[in-house]
């Protein structure tokens, strides 16, 4: 028998008896970014390759969705944050190698370019608006004018925040579960489908239907070979490691996991959308928000596990 | 300048006199600490044998608590002892969820506290708090440049390891064995 | 239960905050900021002090914060107690001063004793009604039918009170519960008992027998320090303990022995050290007498003999015994402390004294040395009158050799029942929480119901405080001073006490409680200083010092008169008994009609499905003194039981899971205990950490956090020899459902 003991009762709050520092709030923070880097970071493409028409919704639509995700997400980051007074702190530095670094400037310069985005759409959506201010239709014009170079700056960010939102937690070497090269693309992928799912709801042209459904899937497909994966790398690790995967193959998260995240967020939303569009019709609400669901839960779970991952000594 | 802790397993009895002695020199609130004793057995009855070590942060070399801080709070001080300003520190926990030692902890106040390596005593020339009560005298600190230095010394004369060298951090505390 | 618990970490941690504020918090919040650090000017004024969190009394000073505060409390670099080093408790200690679950006032009950209703009162009117009361038992049953209580610092006032008052009957729970065996032994071998601070010359020795003793866990302060030492210095250490204790840890040697069989064991050592001719035979030649009655007497008993009861394989005894010969003189076999075990532990203790004896580890270096003391000047009182009735008295012709007064016996004259030679009707109680200290609650109870006059003098509301007629809050040993210590040592030595605060509340320091008591009782002649600082100064000017040079200093050392720390080569050594010579064999034990020579007796063993309950220390606690002290709770905040993976599997036990425990009596604990499973015990005996299980409400941190060991041990072997109070004798079940109750999470 080995028995390991902290004699000096060690009782620090979030950390002890396994570390909890991290709660609902760093969770939804990464579900709204990686969202909202999905949403335009679809939208970016689809406009760089002259498809706006085709996707009136994802390019033009979905968007305005965006600048409430990112707020409602840097809202959870702030109040996640135990010393608040001090927030400010996080842009007066930059941080190469601090991914906690990198987000913030990301949400930076994303927040108001959705910001931006959204505006250049408004008259889409309201033809009839007045604009009063003639500086109002410069801004306007100059932004149209370069809107191509915006759409880039945009697609790049969106890259840059979806990837972020799993290299948060991949870049910690102290949390097992969570150090693995995969959790960036998982995360991702995850936040393109969420993305998808939100213009699937969105839409309401059958054609535009049909694509996001396609584009949902094939993240799909993708996030179910990147958790294969991921298992398959952790078994064949080191110790600490596996034990890492057992959270999920026997150890306390493994329902949580594979019914919320695996089940009702990949696989039956896939074959819900596999029989969409093999002309069944199915109520398009239910694998979308299932998506979205699956894609919270995702980060929920990922975000508590990593927390009870840790070395052994 | 690299200072460092050595902790003698062998000596060291799990009194947990260095964990009051540390939170009553630096005014760690009840509740919390920087140090912490872990006590292990391994083997069956009657074939047994215990270590105990007096556990801080590790004053890592290659600090992840530091990488990943976003302002800076974090930062490396003279002798590559690992600090952090208070006024700089947000509270965003990246650094506890880094460390592979769980050497830090949310201070009340909202700051992210750990030990110090008592840097107001050593800069005054005298040795951390907890270094100056053990009882059975099984923690050395001192300057690794220093061959002289009691850290130094006994780190010569014993054979030592360090916690998850795997983890690559570098850490700046030794256990004698 | 699981809402208080919670509520109980909630409020210790808010008494955290509340002296990480009063502390000088302002100050160290910037100290991460190295840049400020070159301007910290922190105001240290030091005050000295000398321990009180155990008995061991370490020298230290008392810092505080530019406010004036409580910051820390260190220890002092001169002291030859601690070395500049206290232990945690000691560090801890300024949690008693901070607790905000103190004594805040005098109490007198209002309603039936043990119900603990009180009302406050001035200290004139509480004091008024002690000494009333005191006068009546006075008059109606004479003086000595008075008895004090006392453990502490504090014990020297009372005493004095007390003889003043008439009555000899002034008993510590530290010799019929603690070191009475072991200091009535060795005065019978050697004609001098180990002293506290034990004079075991560790830091020197080669070789360390610890038999029980369970340093490291037992935190007195010097031996932790000096076994450290030796372990530096490669000595080697054997450990004989049912439990894999910390120390067994740092053994080279750990027998694992069936409890209760020590003398057998210590026979066959000293069958092994004889017949390999292991002892020193000229120092054997020189000093002791009854040798060859000793070699003739355990001749039979063989390391196989003691095999059989034991349970240590032949071969561990007799290397550990050629160990112990290879260290010789450098040996100590560790008298131990706490000894008061299975009723035949003078016994016991002589079989320890034997094998020093043999291996000439007395008066020799890394074995005993010889202790010097400061002795200071007397102050002129009028002269005691002797008693009229002593303690011994009151049960004729019982515990003949007890050297100080039994505790216990006290208690057993209270009951009316046990036919005392004269009625005892009131206590006195000072520094003790007799409910938890003294086994057999059960018997204590009953006796305080036969009190007209019970007195609680205390710094916490503890378990005794409940059922006092009057509470005296004494201010804790931060907030005054007290006599001085001149406990022997290498060196002699002067260590103050000195106030490093005012006392917070209405509390007062026990000399003036004392000198208020006399002076209502009459006898203020006996306290011929009003102020106890006159006194100190009075004294330390006799001693060539003065109080203000000790409030400098905190420590004074003086030299030795002569170069005796251990005996000289060929040294002619007058010993203190009746033949001068180390007595192997006892001739006054046997004319008393005691065994001469120490006799292993069987004692009973558990029943099936039942365990021995066997206790000891946690190293950042002492006894129930410390368990509601902030900073020490929250070290260790609750005891644990400790089985060994083979019972938990058997009784389908799970680590961290709560239950109780229940005694041969059919006691079941009043609390929930979170089982321990550990390799590091015995499968016939489980272990918990005395001091925790407390009944007493108004402490919140620790009411109802663990169990107490002294509920489940109503089983109590008396030693005949001098009184003490066997406490290893009961056996426990568990039992995981308690009608009506939870368990605690
Ligand atoms: N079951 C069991 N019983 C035991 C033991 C055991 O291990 N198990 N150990 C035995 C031994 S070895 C000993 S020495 C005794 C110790 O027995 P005690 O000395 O009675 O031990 P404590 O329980 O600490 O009680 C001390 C009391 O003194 C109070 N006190 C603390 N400081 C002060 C002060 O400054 N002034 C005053 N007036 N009061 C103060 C505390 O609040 C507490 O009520 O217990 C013995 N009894
Ligand atoms: N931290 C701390 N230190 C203290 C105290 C304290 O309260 N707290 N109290 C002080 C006081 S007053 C005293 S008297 C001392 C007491 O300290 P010691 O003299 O060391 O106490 P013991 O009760 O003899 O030792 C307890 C050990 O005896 C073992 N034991 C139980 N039964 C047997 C047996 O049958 N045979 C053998 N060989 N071993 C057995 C137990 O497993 C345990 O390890 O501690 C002192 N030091
Ligand atoms: S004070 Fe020393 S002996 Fe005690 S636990 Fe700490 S390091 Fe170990
Ligand atoms: S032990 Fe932890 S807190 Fe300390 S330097 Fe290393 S990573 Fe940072
Ligand atoms: S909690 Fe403070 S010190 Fe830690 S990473 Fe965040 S800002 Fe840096
Ligand atoms: S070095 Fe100072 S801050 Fe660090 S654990 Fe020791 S006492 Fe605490
Ligand atoms: S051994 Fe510890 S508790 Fe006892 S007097 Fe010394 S410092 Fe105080
Ligand atoms: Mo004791």
């Amino acid at each position: 028998m080995n028995e390991e003991v902290i004699v000096s009762g060690r009782m620090n709050q979030m950390v002890d008896p396994h570390l909890h520092i991290w709660h609902w709030q760093i969770s939804l923070y990464l579900f709204l970014g990686g969202m909202a880097a999905g949403i335009l970071a679809i939208a970016a493409v689809y406009y760089i390759r002259g498809r706006e028409n085709d996707y009136k919704t994802a390019v033009r639509l979905t968007p305005f969705l965006t600048p409430f995700l990112l707020v409602i997400g840097l809202l959870a980051l702030f109040i996640d944050l135990r010393h608040k007074l001090f927030f400010w702190q996080l842009y007066t530095n930059i941080k190469l190698q601090s991914p906690m670094s990198w987000g913030a400037w990301t949400l930076m310069v994303i927040t108001p370019v959705s910001f931006i985005w959204c505006a250049l759409h408004i008259r889409d959506i309201f033809p009839s608006w007045d604009w009063k201010f003639k500086w109002l239709w410069a801004l306007d014009e100059f932004f149209n004018k370069y809107k191509k170079a915006l759409a880039w700056v945009m697609l790049i960010y969106a890259i840059i925040l979806g990837i972020y939102t799993g290299i948060l937690l991949s870049a910690f070497n102290a949390r097992p579960l969570w150090n693995t090269s995969i959790l960036g693309p998982l995360f991702l992928a995850s936040g393109l489908s969420a993305g998808a799912a939100a213009t699937l709801l969105l839409s309401k042209n059958e054609a535009e239907r049909k694509q996001f459904a396609r584009i949902d899937l094939v993240m799909i497909g993708i996030e179910l070979f990147l958790i294969v994966h991921m298992f398959m790398g952790f078994l064949a690790s080191t110790q600490v490691q596996i034990e890492a995967a057992n959270l999920f193959l026997g150890g306390q998260y493994t329902m949580s996991f594979w019914i919320f995240v695996v089940a009702l967020g990949l696989v039956i939303p896939a074959i819900l959308e596999i029989m969409e569009l093999g002309r069944y019709h199915i109520p398009v609400l239910v694998p979308a928000v299932l998506v979205l669901f699956g894609s919270l839960m995702l980060r929920f779970i990922i975000v508590y596990a990593g927390q009870v991952s840790r070395w052994l000594y | 300048m690299r200072y460092a802790m050595a902790v003698d397993t062998r000596k060291c009895v799990g009194c947990s006199d260095c964990v009051v002695a540390c939170q009553t020199e630096n005014n760690v609130p009840i509740g919390y600490c920087r140090d912490w004793i872990v006590e292990v057995t391994d083997g069956t009855y009657p074939q047994l044998e215990m270590e105990i070590r007096s556990e801080r942060c590790n004053q890592c070399v290659n600090a992840p608590c530091v990488r990943c801080c976003p302002t800076g709070a974090s930062h490396f001080a003279d002798g590559g002892i690992v600090l952090v300003t208070q006024t700089e520190c947000i509270g965003c926990g990246a650094c506890i969820a880094s460390c592979p030692y769980d050497a830090r902890y949310p201070h009340p106040d909202g700051y992210v506290d750990k030990c110090t390596f008592c840097i107001h005593r050593i800069k005054n020339g005298m040795k951390p708090a907890c270094v100056d009560v053990c009882p059975t005298k099984c923690l050395y600190f001192g300057d690794l440049d220093d061959p002289n230095s009691d850290v130094s010394v006994v780190l010569r004369k014993r054979k030592y390891k360090t916690l998850i060298p795997e983890a690559g951090t570098k850490p700046q505390l030794y256990f004698l064995i | 239960m699981t809402t208080r618990r919670n509520f109980i970490r909630i409020s210790a941690i808010g008494a955290g905050a509340l002296i990480a504020g009063a502390g000088s918090y302002k100050i160290l919040k910037t100290l991460s900021k190295p840049e400020e650090l070159k301007n910290l000017k922190l105001d240290l004024r030091r005050t000295a002090t000398y321990c009180e969190v155990c008995f061991w009394k370490c020298a230290g000073w008392v810092y505080k914060t530019s406010e004036g505060k409580i910051w820390k409390i260190i220890g002092n670099d001169e002291d030859q107690n601690c070395n500049g080093r206290l232990c945690p408790r000691g560090t801890g200690g300024l949690g008693m001063y901070y607790d905000e679950e103190r004594l805040k006032t005098p109490l007198i009950r209002v309603e039936e004793r043990g119900k603990q209703v009180f009302r406050q009162a001035t200290w004139d009117e509480a004091l008024e009604v002690i000494a009333g009361k005191m006068k009546e038992i006075s008059a109606k049953y004479g003086p000595e039918s008075m008895a004090l209580f006392s453990h502490g610092s504090g014990s020297a006032y009372y005493t004095t009170l007390f003889k003043a008052f008439g009555s000899g009957n002034i008993a510590e729970p530290s010799y019929a519960q603690c070191r009475g065996p072991r200091d009535d032994a060795f005065t019978l071998t050697f004609g001098e008992e180990v002293y506290s601070p034990e004079i075991t010359d560790i830091r020197d020795t080669k070789c360390l027998v610890l038999i029980g003793s369970h340093i490291g866990e037992n935190m007195h302060n010097g031996q932790v320090q000096e076994m450290s030492d030796a372990i530096d210095k490669g000595a080697v250490i054997i450990t004989v303990d049912p439990r894999f204790s910390t120390a067994a840890g740092k053994s080279k040697y750990w027998l694992p022995i069936k409890p209760a069989t020590d003398i057998a064991l210590l026979l066959a050592w000293i069958h092994e050290i004889i017949y390999n001719e292991y002892y020193d035979k000229k120092y054997v030649e020189k000093y002791c007498t009854g040798f060859d009655k000793l070699r003739e007497y355990v001749k039979d008993f063989t390391p196989e003999w003691a095999y059989g009861i034991t349970t240590i394989k032949p071969d561990q005894i007799s290397s550990t015994a050629k160990e112990m010969s290879d260290a010789a003189p450098a040996v100590i076999v560790h008298p131990g402390r706490h000894v008061t075990w299975y009723g035949d532990d003078t016994q016991r203790l002589r079989a320890v004294a034997i094998i020093n004896a043999l291996l000439g580890s007395w008066g020799r270096r890394g074995g005993f040395y010889r202790p010097a003391r400061f002795d200071l000047a007397p102050v002129k009182l009028p002269p005691f009158k002797a008693p009229a009735r002593e303690w011994s008295d009151l049960f004729p012709g019982k515990y003949p050799l007890a050297s100080l007064t039994v505790s216990n016996a006290i208690i057993d004259a209270t009951v009316p029942e046990n036919n005392p030679a004269y009625p005892v009707k009131g206590w006195l109680v000072n520094g003790t929480n007799l409910i938890s200290t003294i086994p057999n609650t059960p018997n204590t109870l009953k006796a305080i119901q036969n009190l007209d006059l019970l007195v609680a003098i205390d710094t916490m509301p503890m378990e005794i405080t409940g059922w006092a007629d009057v509470i005296l809050p004494e201010c804790t040993y931060l907030e005054r001073y007290d006599s001085l210590r001149t406990g022997p040592h290498r060196k002699p030595s002067i260590a103050l006490r000195m106030p490093a605060a005012e006392p917070m509340y209405d509390t007062k320091p026990g000399y003036q409680i004392a000198r208020e008591l006399a002076v209502k009782l009459g006898l203020q002649d006996y306290f011929p200083f009003e102020k106890q600082e006159d006194l100190l100064d009075w004294q330390l000017k006799q001693a060539g010092s003065s109080l203000e040079e000790m409030q400098r200093l905190g420590v004074k050392n003086f030299e030795r008169d002569a170069d005796d720390l251990y005996f000289a080569e060929d040294e002619e050594v007058e010993f203190y008994t009746d033949s001068k010579k180390i007595e192997l064999f006892s001739p006054y034990l046997e004319s008393l009609g005691f065994d001469p020579l120490p006799r292993y007796t069987q004692h009973p063993e558990p029943p099936e499905g039942y365990y021995r309950l066997i206790y000891g220390r946690a190293p950042m606690h002492t006894f129930s003194r410390t368990a509601n002290n902030p900073n020490l709770t929250d070290l260790m905040d609750e005891n644990s039981v400790w089985v060994n993976p083979k019972v938990a599997k058997e009784w389908g036990l799970i680590n961290g899971q709560y239950i109780w425990l229940k005694n041969q009596d059919d006691i079941v604990t009043d609390f929930s205990v979170k089982v321990r499973v550990t390799e590091r015990i015995r499968w016939d005996s489980v272990y918990i950490v005395h001091g925790f299980g407390h009944k007493q409400q108004q402490m919140k941190r620790c009411f109802g956090r663990g169990v107490s060991d002294t509920q489940m041990i109503t089983k109590v072997l008396v030693d005949p020899i001098m009184g003490g109070t066997g406490m290893r004798s009961n056996f426990v079940t568990f039992v995981t459902e308690k009608a009506g109750e939870e368990v605690a999470s």
